[in-house]
């Protein structure tokens, strides 16, 4: 396996704060790699770092062997990237199709002028993407709100929208911000089941979540970020043992007696 | 044309004029606002095809047909020293360097007296004719209404609504902020040739922020859900006051009641309707 995202020496500095601390991390090619860690761990600004929305103060961003690092969001998406939010920023206003033709936008080649004139290779493309943003509206299941406004949708709705516009060009590599946040068990359960669909159809998924049970179930690599440093890479089962982990989520104290326990015959 | 329709566009002829001028104002307007910018520069890129079209007619002597189109060159050229330095960067930063714009090149005007002074250009021959008027006008809608129904109006609408979001939707925000900046900027030279060959008499106090104020009104009433909300309310801006003929004093108190009653009341304007892209 090759890696397909590679980021070396990523940092982030803010005055007198360090949000991303020299990670060097790997996502191979078709992997589900999830990113835990506390709260402020550093996770949504790496995913910023990724996708463009933040600049690094230092270390660089390879997709694909390609450097990202000086391209800024937009480009980045027009390579490859997709990525959903922590909170949700469908377009309200707009309808649900368009927000996954929103999406497609990368595919667009129409200029202004075949725009305007409504050249039949204008005709041919809007075809072409009302037809994909079916496909994907029909994928994460919410063909019969199409014609819907997207403001109006229910939370776990707006979150499938939301991955919907993002899958829409098929992207080598999705971030997904908290999928399952404020999500129910039910609704959680769908929520693996379209990851894995994600994942087969070839795009390789980085994902932050708190829900651990969530994270276990899907991924194939837990990478485990903590005051900005990347203290564990490993696959689920070993990081739930990592005694790194356990103190950075419980403290050293509670760590310490879970060990001896542990060790106890 | 039917005897009828001459004899009425001869005797309302001014009023005629200000309306598909006015119109075309509102668009220019309507495009900078539909990409979730603010331009209070309206009015000056108007005054930059009035004057350069006025010199082009008096001092070179040239065609209409030849002064109309290259009205457009002054203001598009103001509009990209403007607009790339402050379309990189997000928020309010278009709306700051403009405000300054009107006054700029009022100070301008006055003191250069190549340009007329503080007197203004006059004798200016009336040479905008209705169907230029009102057939650029015509155009600019359709082409804003096609534009607006396609990708491009979508990522308009995107941009509007969460640029971070479109930004990540690979849509090129400095490239969309300038083109409509640009395109409001053509929009507001014709006017400004148009009425400066209408009226023939062009002073230094007609394109400051006061006339700015007046064209983001149109847009603010009529709202710009679709380019037709903002002509809408130009053609209700500039009734009025024809209307309420004993209270014209009173106009700009007008203005700004409307402004803040249509933010109050009716934020996405007298027509607030959202362009329809596609059934679904």
């Amino acid at each position: 396996m090759t890696a397909l995202l590679q980021t070396s020496g990523l940092t982030r500095r803010y005055a007198g704060l360090i949000a991303v601390d020299g990670v060097d991390m790997a996502v191979q090619a078709g992997s589900v790699h999830a990113l835990i860690g506390p709260n402020g761990a550093g996770k949504t600004t790496l995913f910023n770092l990724i996708s463009g929305l933040e600049t690094p103060s230092e270390g660089t961003v390879l997709l694909c062997g390609r450097d990202l690092t000086a391209l800024p969001a937009d480009r980045r998406t027009a390579l490859g990237l997709a990525r959903t939010f922590q909170t949700m920023r469908v377009f309200a206003a707009m309808t649900v199709l368009e927000n996954v033709l929103t999406g497609l936008h990368p595919r667009r080649a129409a200029g202004l002028a075949a725009t305007i004139m409504r050249t039949p290779g204008f005709r041919r493309e809007e075809r072409a993407l009302v037809a994909r943003a079916r496909e994907v509206l029909d994928m994460v299941g919410l063909t019969d709100r199409a014609g819907e406004r997207a403001g109006g949708l229910a939370y776990g709705d707006q979150r499938r929208l939301e991955i919907a516009r993002a899958m829409a060009p098929e992207p080598a590599l999705l971030l997904l911000d908290e999928p399952a946040a404020g999500m129910n068990p039910a609704e959680t359960e769908a929520l693996a089941g379209l990851v894995r669909r994600i994942s087969g159809l070839g795009t390789t998924v980085l994902l932050v979540e708190h829900d651990m049970g969530f994270v276990m179930d899907i991924s194939d690599v837990v990478t485990v970020l903590n005051f900005g440093r990347l203290i564990f890479q490993g696959p689920p089962a070993a990081t739930r043992q990592a005694p790194e982990v356990l103190e950075a989520y419980l403290g050293h104290k509670v760590a310490a007696r879970l060990a001896a326990r542990a060790a106890r015959p | 044309m039917p005897p009828w329709l001459d004899d009425f566009l001869w005797t309302y002829q001014n009023l005629v004029h200000a309306l598909g001028i006015n119109g075309l104002l509102a668009l220019s307007m309507y495009v900078v606002l539909a990409v979730g910018q603010l331009s209070l520069g309206q009015a000056a890129f108007m005054g930059l095809g009035a004057y350069s079209s006025a010199i082009m007619t008096l001092k070179l002597g040239l065609p209409f047909l030849v002064v109309l189109p290259a009205s457009c060159i002054a203001p598009a050229l103001f509009a990209l020293a403007i607009g790339v330095p402050t379309l990189r960067l997000s928020g309010v930063y278009l709306a700051i360097a403009t405000i300054g714009l009107g006054e700029v090149l009022r100070a301008l005007y006055i003191n250069v007296d190549w340009l007329g002074g503080a007197l203004g250009l006059s004798g200016i021959p009336e040479r905008a004719e209705f169907w230029m008027i009102y057939g650029l006008l015509g155009a600019a809608l359709l082409v804003l209404w096609l534009v607006g129904r396609s990708g491009i109006g979508r990522a308009m609408e995107a941009i509007r609504e969460d640029e971070t979001a479109a930004q990540v939707m690979g849509i090129n925000l400095a490239r969309y902020r300038l083109g409509a900046l640009l395109t409001s900027a053509v929009l507001a030279g014709l006017a400004g040739a148009l009425g400066a060959h209408s009226s023939s008499f062009i002073g230094p106090n007609e394109y400051g922020f006061e006339p700015a104020v007046t064209i983001l009104s149109y847009a603010l009433l009529g709202g710009i859900g679709t380019p037709l909300g903002p002509v809408v309310g130009a053609w209700i801006l500039t009734l009025l006051p024809e209307l309420l003929r004993g209270v014209s004093d009173l106009r700009l108190v007008f203005n700004g009641l409307i402004i803040v009653l249509a933010v109050l009341f009716l934020p996405a304007g007298l027509l607030g309707v959202r362009m329809r892209r596609r059934a679904a």
